[in-house]
């Protein structure tokens, strides 16, 4: 039985430029801030930075991996807070990602609460699914 | 100069249809490190209960994101793109998503307001297939930062 509390497998993932131009080209999001240094340092960031929806994407893998079938995830939602900037060397970074069921409900879903961090901090926000449970 | 708060509420006609095919899914779910083989294998897919491969729970940002850029891309919305960024995304799943599914997506500007110098776009897109069926709603939130901050 879930219940609440109960966490989900943690998972790392390591992060690197070449991740961010494979997923450019599969996600067709080609803005130059995630594979350009010049473009990105010109509009004031630190580095290349990965896709946003790079990073919700490996948190709802955390998520699909414990569900005993991907589609039970109904519903997700992310807030991008804080930037994930990804250096041109072959070790990239490392996102760590991890959650819990924040609450059982009545007519068979749950609500996963996602914490994503990278260098010790989050960098999502209010990253929550809603899971419908196997009966 | 803040956005004009005269699109709320404003919809963009249903886009061309986009076919999902399996090659798409195993490419995106590749690119996520997703090696689930209900998004690669047939067979497994299909014994594990679906009629085809299932799309990841993000793969629908491919035309999430075509329907942000046509209404970004609206003159005379005149969104400064350079300054915007994505504050926040959610998708809402009605149905799964499977290879061979022709979808539109029609979208709609939910809301705008501006903030502390920033302004604040708000899009709902709905993915619909061919049969009309609501599949996905999804929702984000983008954030246009002001020429001060």
């Amino acid at each position: 039985m879930t219940a609440v509390g109960d966490e989900l497998p943690a998972l790392t993932q390591r992060i690197t430029r070449a991740d961010l131009v494979r997923y450019a080209g599969a996600s067709l999001d080609f803005n130059p801030i995630h594979w350009n240094e010049r473009t990105a340092l010109e509009v004031g960031l630190p580095d290349v930075i990965a896709h946003g929806m790079l990073t919700m994407a490996y948190a709802g893998k955390l998520v699909t991996n414990w569900l005993a079938d991907p589609s039970a995830l109904r519903e997700y939602s992310v807030r991008f807070t804080r930037p994930v900037p990804v250096p041109d060397d072959d070790q990239g970074v490392e996102l760590e990602l991890s959650g819990k069921v924040g609450e059982v409900r009545d007519d068979g879903t749950a609500r996963i609460d996602i914490t994503a961090r990278f260098a010790g901090k989050t960098v999502l926000g209010k990253a929550v699914a809603v899971v419908r449970l196997a009966s | 100069m803040p956005l004009d708060q005269s699109f709320i509420g404003r919809s963009y006609p249903p886009t061309e249809t986009y076919g999902v095919s399996r090659a798409k899914i195993r490419e995106f779910a590749t690119a996520i490190g997703d090696d689930n083989p209900v998004y690669h294998d047939l067979a497994a897919a299909r014994a594990a209960g679906h009629p085809d491969l299932l799309a990841p729970p993000t793969f629908l940002t491919i035309i999430n994101l075509g329907a942000i850029n046509t209404i970004i891309g609206d003159p005379e919305l005149g969104l400064d793109y350079g300054r915007m960024v994505h504050g926040d995304q959610r998708f809402v799943h009605h149905r799964p998503t499977y290879a061979g599914a022709d979808l539109t997506v029609t979208t709609y500007v939910e809301d705008i307001m501006a903030r502390a110098g920033n302004d604040f776009l708000t899009l709902r897109a709905e993915i619909r297939d061919s049969a009309d069926e609501l599949i996905t709603t999804t929702r984000a939130q983008l954030v246009v930062r002001g020429e001060s901050s």
